[in-house]
């Protein structure tokens, strides 16, 4: 069984980011970047299912700038087979991230793609999902746990009252919630070898599709800021103020 | 150009969300229609025939719509979206799951979890766990959109819109519900509580929590966690606020052993009122708290509940 698992470099987790001044955007320059943590999880559970001996061949993607190579090399350190990188410095939405997948997948014909619920930068969770309806396959999101059936994949998914579960049909898109898995770090001797594995690089237009952006960003700006409030130095102070100042009580 | 609001329920009540998401819903020109998909699922469709700003009621009450799967749902509103410019639904995990699926089959955009309706096309959201707040415009024909409900207030519930009944879809057959286990409680639902009391990593254990609910429940609130208290197994998932679970904005957040990371403040920082109790008096979660009690947990948290006794609740 062959596994796609696409892959997004985004800010790491631990950067507090800036809002540019100008409101254009979030300042980005020498900013860590890291590969998106439930994109991580994807990649952990795909090396799982080779490991059990389910999957026989991992290929990861990226569609982003010629650093997302990066990305695509600590996947293959972690076990991955292959990288294919499909090489834009624009910034495309989830709707055409989905068409370029999609063009992917029919040239690799997996059987199953894992990939992460949301990017933690644009927080949209739309890529796996629209990418199901490009193929016409089924969708189990937000999964946390998911077995193999035959030609079924049942998964347990993350629902706002607890857990589902679903049987889908194969072939079937599959994205990441947190408790699916730990990801493993890669050691040093698989890092190694990591510099090995191919990474296919790809022009966007090589694929033909329509990935053009179509929402403006009218701009950009930094939250409300919250202001720290006092301290109180007993749970009777805190009681008294909590009914007679802010009246929440 | 109108709209078309899918509704969150469980086939017996209206969700809360639905309730603040067509005051959204009204935001963006139009008439706005709800579509209630689901089984045996009329009385939801009054409830949301009498929400205000309501114009009309769409109910496709068949087995297959019992569990909102994605695939089902999705060919359902595709075939019902001539005529709308905007597609929308709650920001609830069952809107996350079916509209980019109909977004990406109506070859349109998405715009998730709006904060803010600007003008019919023209919205605000949050990036980066709410770190950044971007204003997204789109001048396409149609649009899906999700709905972040904690930041808009409930419609009124004055209407007498007309239930119409909607035809099922072809059932794409890609899927099938297998079963579900929900969390049983007797206290408010996270998302629409008026007063939140969540538990961190400074809990340490599961068994630690019902410490809190005896607190939550002198105070009619809901119990939530962080992701750190779920990722060690002290909660169930759907207790999670934050980033990449709940969203809550209610009027008193009380964060217990919570050091506040980005992504749980993502979650509850539009709350109107934050307390926070934690034995680290450096942690970030007092930079967002109204009211930080620098204290061990296991002292505070039982005296917390017997002075609230005290002052009579």
């Amino acid at each position: 069984m062959k596994i796609l698992v696409p892959v997004k470099r985004v800010v790491d987790y631990n950067v507090k980011i800036r809002v540019k001044p100008d409101q254009t955007g979030v300042d980005l320059a020498n900013v860590k970047m890291s590969m998106n943590p439930f994109c991580e999880i994807a990649v952990e559970e795909a090396v799982r299912l080779q490991e059990a001996g389910t999957a026989t061949e991992i290929i990861v993607v990226s569609v982003g700038p010629t650093q997302a190579q990066e990305t695509i090399r600590t996947a293959l350190a972690m076990g991955a087979d292959r990288g294919i990188l499909v090489k834009t410095d624009d910034d495309l939405e989830p709707l055409g991230i989905a068409k370029v997948l999609k063009a992917v997948v029919e040239a690799e014909s997996p059987d199953l793609v894992i990939l992460g619920k949301q990017a933690i930068d644009g927080d949209n969770n739309q890529t796996g999902q629209m990418l199901s309806a490009l193929l016409g396959w089924s969708q189990g999101t937000f999964a946390s746990e998911l077995g193999l059936d035959g030609d079924k994949v049942n998964v347990t998914r993350e629902i706002d009252g607890g857990l589902q579960s679903v049987k889908l049909s194969m072939p079937a898109i599959i994205t990441t919630d947190l408790r699916l898995n730990e990801p493993r770090y890669a050691s040093l001797p698989n890092i190694m070898k990591a510099k090995k594995k191919p990474i296919d690089e790809k022009e966007l237009a090589e694929y033909g599709v329509d990935a053009a952006p179509r929402l403006e960003i009218v701009k950009v700006a930094e939250p409300a800021e919250r202001e720290a409030g006092v301290k109180v130095e007993t749970v009777g102070e805190l009681v008294d103020k909590l009914k007679n100042e802010a009246g929440v009580l | 150009m109108n709209t078309l609001l899918i509704a969150e329920h469980n086939n017996e009540t209206l969700a809360d969300a639905t309730v603040k998401a067509a005051t959204a819903a009204a935001q963006m020109g139009g008439e706005c229609h709800v579509l209630v998909a689901g089984s045996g699922c009329a009385a939801v469709a009054d409830a949301a025939a009498k929400l205000d700003g309501v114009a009309k009621v769409l109910l496709a009450d068949d087995a297959q719509y019992a569990k909102q799967l994605a695939e089902p749902m999705a060919a359902l509103v595709v075939s019902l979206a001539d005529g709308y410019a905007t597609i929308a639904s709650p920001a609830s995990t069952n809107g996350k799951n079916f509209m980019p699926r109909i977004a990406a089959l109506l070859d349109c955009s998405q715009i998730s979890d709006i904060t803010a309706v600007i003008d019919a096309n023209t919205f605000e959201r949050p990036i980066y766990a709410g770190n950044a707040i971007q204003t997204v415009k789109t001048t396409e024909a149609k649009k899906a959109v999700t709905i972040r409900s904690t930041a808009f207030q409930a419609a009124g519930d004055g209407g007498s819109a007309a239930v119409e009944a909607a035809s099922a879809a072809d059932n794409p057959g890609l899927s099938e519900f297998v079963n579900e286990e929900l969390t049983k409680s007797d206290r408010p639902e996270l998302t629409s509580a008026k007063i939140v009391v969540s538990g961190g990593r400074g809990m340490q254990s599961g068994d630690n929590f019902p410490m809190l609910e005896k607190v939550a429940d002198k105070l009619g609130a809901a119990v939530g966690a962080s992701r750190a208290a779920v990722d060690a197994g002290f909660v169930p998932n759907d207790y999670q606020v934050g980033q990449t679970g709940k969203v809550v904005a209610p009027e008193l957040y009380i964060a217990v052993g919570i050091s506040g990371a980005i992504q749980h403040l993502a979650g509850m920082k539009d709350s109107k009122v934050i307390v926070a109790i934690n034995k680290d008096e450096e942690a970030p979660i007092f930079q967002v708290a109204d009211y930080g009690l620098v204290a061990d947990l296991f002292t505070a948290v039982p005296e917390l509940e017997e002075e609230l006794g005290k002052a009579g609740l």
